[in-house]
């Protein structure tokens, strides 16, 4: 078997995972920047993530024979504070070139504010005026459905906006169908707590059809589960679908995606 | 602009299975509820807004009605369209109360 894992947080996880991952059948991983757990001191904090994201994290994949992948952005967790937001911000571009970058996110979302919004705005013009995919974080728990509407609703508004060429992830039972309606993409995360499980991601494959849909773990410094893609595959063979069917979600589906960014290479496997 | 294309797999014994396998885990996670909102209310913290929430949407799970995990997120969901002026700071906690001031 082979899979992308579209979305892990590879700085805060172990070299094993590296390897666990490899072995299970991981062909490329990308990570897009998001909280660090703590709120950084200064917009220098965050150079030195982008440094981390951009050289030292594909370097520790390359270890493994791992193409490494990442977005650059400030997390809407950090969103609230707009004078870090805008010194931030103007850091991106001086990053964006570089090899493994494929587009602006995880932006988008924590507890719906005005000033969320406004950061969010400002990370969409970055992606238009660079030509950058766009990966969105959606909110937690009762936000979630608020948030969605709100950012899907800004994303429409913006006439520089290619649907196509944005993910918004972390859908739910109650968001996806509005997010495919609109011509995104959906991603489903498989969490241990929240968001989705491994049934419930089949589960929204069979209502909502297998066109432009990944899944990812979202591993990150919480507890998540690197191998959760992988092990979604297992709940998919039980159902009685085909290797095929599982090779369509798990890989060729994130490649058409992430394809659209020329600095993104099909794994060869 | 992209309707949704039902995608079920094909019929064979996974359609048993799907009970066999699941039955008892998902009889587990009932009876966590159940006890839960035992140990709440014996603990005399039932009033808590979410644990009526928890209650309440607890309720779709006997309407008969399809789309159950959509319903039960929906009802657990803050249902105000316009983002809020500031932050309260805190991390979401998985059930919305309605802001006192409102
Ligand atoms: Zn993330």
């Amino acid at each position: 078997m082979r899979y992308i894992e579209p979305h892990g947080h590879m700085v805060s996880r172990t070299t094993n995972d590296y390897q666990a991952m490899i072995t299970a059948g991981c062909a490329a991983v990308c990570e897009p920047a998001f909280w660090a757990g703590f709120d950084r001191g200064s917009a220098d904090g965050f150079r030195d993530y982008y440094r981390q994201l951009t050289e030292h994290e594909p370097a520790r994949a390359a270890k493994f024979m791992l193409p490494h992948y990442c977005w650059l952005c400030l997390n809407p967790k950090e969103a609230e504070d707009l004078s870090l937001a805008k010194d931030v911000l103007a850091m991106i571009p001086e990053f964006i070139d570089r090899p493994n970058v494929l587009g602006i996110g995880e932006i988008g979302l924590n507890r719906n504010t005005r000033n969320e919004m406004k950061v969010l705005e400002q990370h969409i013009e970055i992606a238009v005026k660079y030509d950058q995919l766009i990966l969105v974080h959606t909110p937690h728990l009762e936000d979630k459905l608020k948030g969605t509407k709100l950012i899907v609703d800004l994303l429409k508004s913006h006439s520089g906006v290619n649907p196509d060429r944005v993910i918004i992830d972390h859908v739910e039972e109650h968001t996806i169908q509005a997010v495919l309606d609109q011509g995104f993409w959906a991603g489903i995360t498989l969490y241990p707590d929240s968001k989705s499980s491994p049934p419930r991601a089949v589960d929204m494959l069979e209502i909502c059809g297998r066109e432009r849909i990944w899944l990812n773990s979202a591993c990150d410094w919480g507890i998540s589960d690197p191998l959760a893609v992988p092990k979604t595959a297992i709940e998919m063979r039980h159902r009685g679908y085909s290797a095929e069917f599982v090779d369509q979600i798990l890989f060729q589906n994130p490649v058409r995606f992430l394809s659209q960014c020329p600095k993104f290479s099909v794994p060869v496997t | 602009m992209h309707p949704p294309q039902p995608d079920s797999p094909p019929a064979n014994s996974a359609n048993k299975a799907l009970v066999d396998d699941s039955f008892v885990p998902v009889r587990a996670k009932l009876i966590e509820v159940a006890a839960f909102l035992d140990r709440v209310e014996r603990h005399g913290v039932d009033g808590d807004f979410r644990c009526q929430a928890l209650n309440k949407a607890a309720q779709v799970l006997l309407d008969g009605e399809p789309e159950r995990a959509r319903r039960i997120l929906e009802s657990l969901s803050d249902p105000t369209t316009e983002p809020d002026d500031v932050s309260t700071g805190k991390p979401a906690v998985g059930a919305w109360q309605k802001p006192a001031t409102q």
